[in-house]
C-alpha cells in the first residue's frame, strides 16, 4: 500500500514538475525531415530536407540530381537527328512538345521553314501533349491531399490521347516524331475524326474534374491561400506556364513570343488567376487544358494540304551561328539555346527547362508553411523530375 | 487579354530592337562592349564581366524582369574532337569528301576569352527577349546576380559545377546535380565523355543499303503495292 501511494506521489511530482517546465519554456528543438527522394508527390526522385520547429517548416531545401543524365553534354556528341532521342526524354509526359523548340531552332540555323501542314500537325501534337501531360496533373493533384478517384479518371483519359499520339507517332512517350525541315509522316486516314471524338471526351473528363475537386470544400480549405507566390517573385524566379499565370501576369509564348507554329492562326485565350495560390495554379491549368481542346478542334479544322517536308540534305550540316528558341510546353517555358559551328552536331546545347525554374523557387515558398501543406504545393507546382535534371 | 493581336497591330520588330539596343547603349555606356542584331530574331549584347551586375540592373530597369536562364559557354575546341571513329561520323560526305571545317569565330557579339557567361532575359512589355553574354578571365570570377535575380541562385550553382566558374558573392555554391566528391567540370570541352571513349558509338549511318538480291524483290513489292492503292483509289 505504501509502495502504491509512495509511487503515486513521485508520479504526482514528476508530473507537476513537467507541468512547471512547459510553462516555463517550451524546447521543441529542430527536427530534420526527408521528403523523397521517394515520394508520389515528387513526380521522381526529388529529395526536400525540410528542418522544421514543430510542425512549421525552417528551411526546405530541394536535393536534385538523382536522375541528372548530362543531356547537354551529350548532345555535344551526337548529330542533331541524333538529338531529338535524348530530348523526347526529358519532360516525359509530353515528350513531343519537347522535340518541336530544338528542331525550330535547328531550322532558324539552317534558314529552313517547314510547310504549312507540317507547321499545323506540329501544333496539334504540341497541343495533344499538353493536354496528356496536364491530365495527368488534374487527377494527380486529387491524390496529393487524399482524394483517389480523379486519378483513375485522369489515367482512363489520358490513354485516349496518347492513342492517338500514338497512332500518329508510333511511340506513347518517346514519339521521335519531329525532323529539321517537317515531320517524318504524315497522319493516317480517320485520324481527325476520331481526334474529334477524343476531344469531346476529354471535355466530359475536365467538366469531371472541376465537380469533383474544385467545387469540393476539403480541397478548397487544403488549396485556397496555400503557398502564396506574387508576381515579382514569380518573374524574379524566372517561373513560368501555369505557375507564372496563377500569379495573374498574362504571359502566354503561344501568344506573345510564336517561334511560327500554327497558335497566331486560330481564336483561343489566355488562362490568368490573380490568386497566386495552390488553389489558382490548378484551376489554370484546368482552363488551360479545356482550351487546349478548343484549341486542336479549331487546328483540326483547317489543316491545310501540302508537303509534309521541305527540301533538306540528306545529311544535315547545320551552319555556324547561334539561336535561342523556346516554347510554351505543358509545364511552361522550353528553350534551346544552340551553338553551332557548321558541323553535323551542336557544339553546345543550354537546355532551359520550365520545371528547373519553377522549383527553384521552393525554397522561398515552403519558408514558415506547415508540413501537411508542403504535399499540396509540391504538387500544384507540378514539375517532372526528368525535366529538373535534365 | 488573351485577344490576338492582328498581325498590322505588331510592330516591326526589326525597329523595336533597334530602339531597345540604342537605349541599352545608352544606358550601360562603356560597359557594353559588344553587340549583335538578328532582325526579327534576337539582340546579343556583350557586357564587361566586372559590371556583370550593373549590367543586369541596368536590363532590369529598362523591363527585363523576367529571369530566363544564366549559363556558360566554352569556345575551346575539344582536345579529343567528337569521338567520331567512322567516316560518317567524321564528316566526310559521300558526295564531297570534305572534312567538315568548323568556324573559328566566338559567336555572335565576339568573345575574347575561352569561357563566356550566357544571360537570358525577357521584357514582357516590350515581348521581347535579350541574351547578354561576359568574358570571363583568368580568375573565372564573376559577381552573383541573386540580389538582382533571385532565380539566378540554382543557375548560378549549376555553372559553378559544370564549368568551375565562381560567383563572388553566392553563400551556397555546393553542388546541385554532382555527388560532393566529384572531381572535374562537366561540360568544359576538355572534360571527357568517358562512355564515349571507351565503347565506340554505334549509330554510324542512319541509311542502310539494301542487299542486292533483295532490291529487284523490295522494288516490285512497293510498286505492286502503289498500284493497289491507285486502282483502290
Amino acid at each position: 500500500m505504501t509502495a502504491t501511494s509512495d509511487r503515486e506521489q513521485m508520479a504526482y511530482v514528476a508530473a507537476q514538475a513537467a507541468d512547471a517546465r512547459v510553462n516555463v519554456e517550451l524546447d521543441t528543438g529542430d527536427m530534420t525531415l526527408n521528403i523523397g527522394p521517394q515520394h508520389p508527390a515528387t513526380h521522381g526522385t526529388l529529395r526536400i530536407a525540410c528542418r522544421l520547429d514543430g510542425e512549421q517548416i525552417i528551411v526546405a531545401e530541394p536535393i536534385m540530381g538523382y536522375m541528372h543524365r548530362g543531356y547537354e553534354k551529350l548532345c555535344e556528341v551526337r548529330t542533331y537527328p541524333q538529338c531529338t532521342t535524348l530530348i523526347n526524354r526529358i519532360d516525359w509526359l509530353g515528350s513531343f512538345a519537347n522535340e518541336v523548340p530544338f528542331i525550330l531552332a535547328a531550322e532558324r540555323l539552317m534558314e529552313v521553314e517547314a510547310p504549312p501542314r507540317a507547321q499545323w500537325i506540329r501544333t496539334i501534337l504540341f497541343e495533344l501533349s499538353r493536354i496528356a501531360n496536364l491530365s495527368l496533373f488534374l487527377g494527380d493533384m486529387g491524390v496529393q491531399i487524399g482524394a483517389l478517384t480523379p486519378v483513375f479518371f485522369a489515367f482512363r483519359d489520358r490513354e485516349r490521347v496518347l492513342n492517338q499520339i500514338e497512332e500518329v507517332t508510333g511511340g506513347r512517350f518517346h514519339p521521335n516524331f519531329d525532323r529539321i525541315g517537317g515531320l517524318k509522316d504524315d497522319i493516317p486516314k480517320g485520324w481527325v475524326d476520331e481526334t474529334r471524338s477524343v476531344m469531346v471526351k476529354m471535355r466530359t473528363f475536365c467538366d469531371e474534374m472541376e465537380d469533383l475537386l474544385v467545387g469540393n470544400e476539403i480541397f478548397q480549405a487544403r488549396c485556397r491561400g496555400v503557398g502564396v507566390i506574387p508576381a515579382d517573385v514569380a518573374l524574379g524566379h524566372g517561373l513560368s506556364g501555369a505557375n507564372l499565370r496563377a500569379s495573374g501576369v498574362d504571359w502566354d509564348l503561344r501568344r506573345d513570343a510564336n517561334p511560327g507554329l500554327a497558335w497566331d492562326q486560330i481564336d483561343w485565350r489566355v488562362w490568368t488567376h490573380p490568386d497566386g495560390d495552390s488553389f489558382a495554379r490548378y484551376w489554370v491549368r484546368l482552363q488551360e487544358t479545356r482550351e487546349a481542346t478548343r484549341i486542336v478542334d479549331q487546328l483540326l479544322d483547317g489543316i491545310p494540304s501540302g508537303p509534309i517536308m521541305a527540301k533538306v540534305p540528306r545529311i544535315i550540316k547545320v551552319p555556324a551561328g547561334e539561336a535561342y528558341i523556346s516554347t510554351e510546353n505543358p509545364l511552361g517555358e522550353m528553350g534551346y539555346y544552340i551553338v553551332s559551328k557548321g558541323d553535323l552536331g551542336p557544339f553546345r546545347v543550354k537546355i532551359r527547362t520550365p520545371s528547373f525554374n519553377n522549383i527553384s523557387v521552393v525554397p522561398w515558398v515552403m519558408k514558415g508553411v506547415y508540413v501537411p501543406d508542403v504535399i499540396t504545393i509540391l504538387g500544384s507546382l507540378y514539375f517532372i523530375l526528368g525535366d529538373i535534371d535534365r | 487579354m488573351g485577344d490576338q493581336p492582328t498581325p498590322e497591330e505588331i510592330p516591326p520588330s526589326d525597329e523595336e530592337r533597334e530602339g531597345l539596343l540604342a537605349r541599352l547603349s545608352e544606358s550601360l555606356g562603356e560597359i557594353l562592349v559588344d553587340s549583335h542584331l538578328r532582325p526579327h530574331e534576337d539582340l546579343w549584347l556583350r557586357v564587361r564581366a566586372q559590371n556583370w551586375q550593373d549590367a543586369a540592373r541596368a536590363a532590369k530597369a529598362a523591363g527585363f524582369a523576367y529571369f530566363g536562364f544564366l549559363s556558360a559557354i566554352d569556345w575551346h575546341i575539344a582536345p579529343e574532337g567528337r569521338y567520331e571513329d567512322t567516316e560518317f561520323d567524321a564528316g566526310l560526305d559521300e558526295e564531297d569528301d570534305e572534312p567538315v571545317e568548323l568556324d573559328a569565330s566566338t559567336g555572335y557579339a565576339g568573345g575574347d576569352t575561352r569561357f563566356q557567361l550566357l544571360m537570358q532575359l525577357y521584357s514582357l512589355d516590350r515581348q521581347l527577349g535579350l541574351l547578354i553574354k561576359a568574358d570571363l578571365g583568368e580568375d573565372m570570377t564573376v559577381d552573383t546576380l541573386r540580389d538582382v535575380f533571385p532565380g539566378a541562385d540554382w543557375h548560378e550553382r549549376e555553372t559553378h559545377e559544370m564549368f568551375g566558374i565562381t560567383f563572388h558573392g553566392h553563400p551556397t555554391l555546393h553542388p546541385l546535380y554532382l555527388p560532393t566528391d566529384f572531381e572535374g567540370h562537366p561540360l568544359r570541352k576538355d572534360f571527357p565523355l568517358l562512355a564515349r571513349q571507351v565503347k565506340p558509338w554505334p549509330g554510324v549511318v542512319d541509311i542502310e543499303e539494301i542487299p542486292e538480291h533483295l532490291e529487284a524483290q523490295l522494288e516490285a513489292e512497293v510498286m505492286a503495292a502503289f498500284e493497289a492503292e491507285e486502282g483502290g483509289a
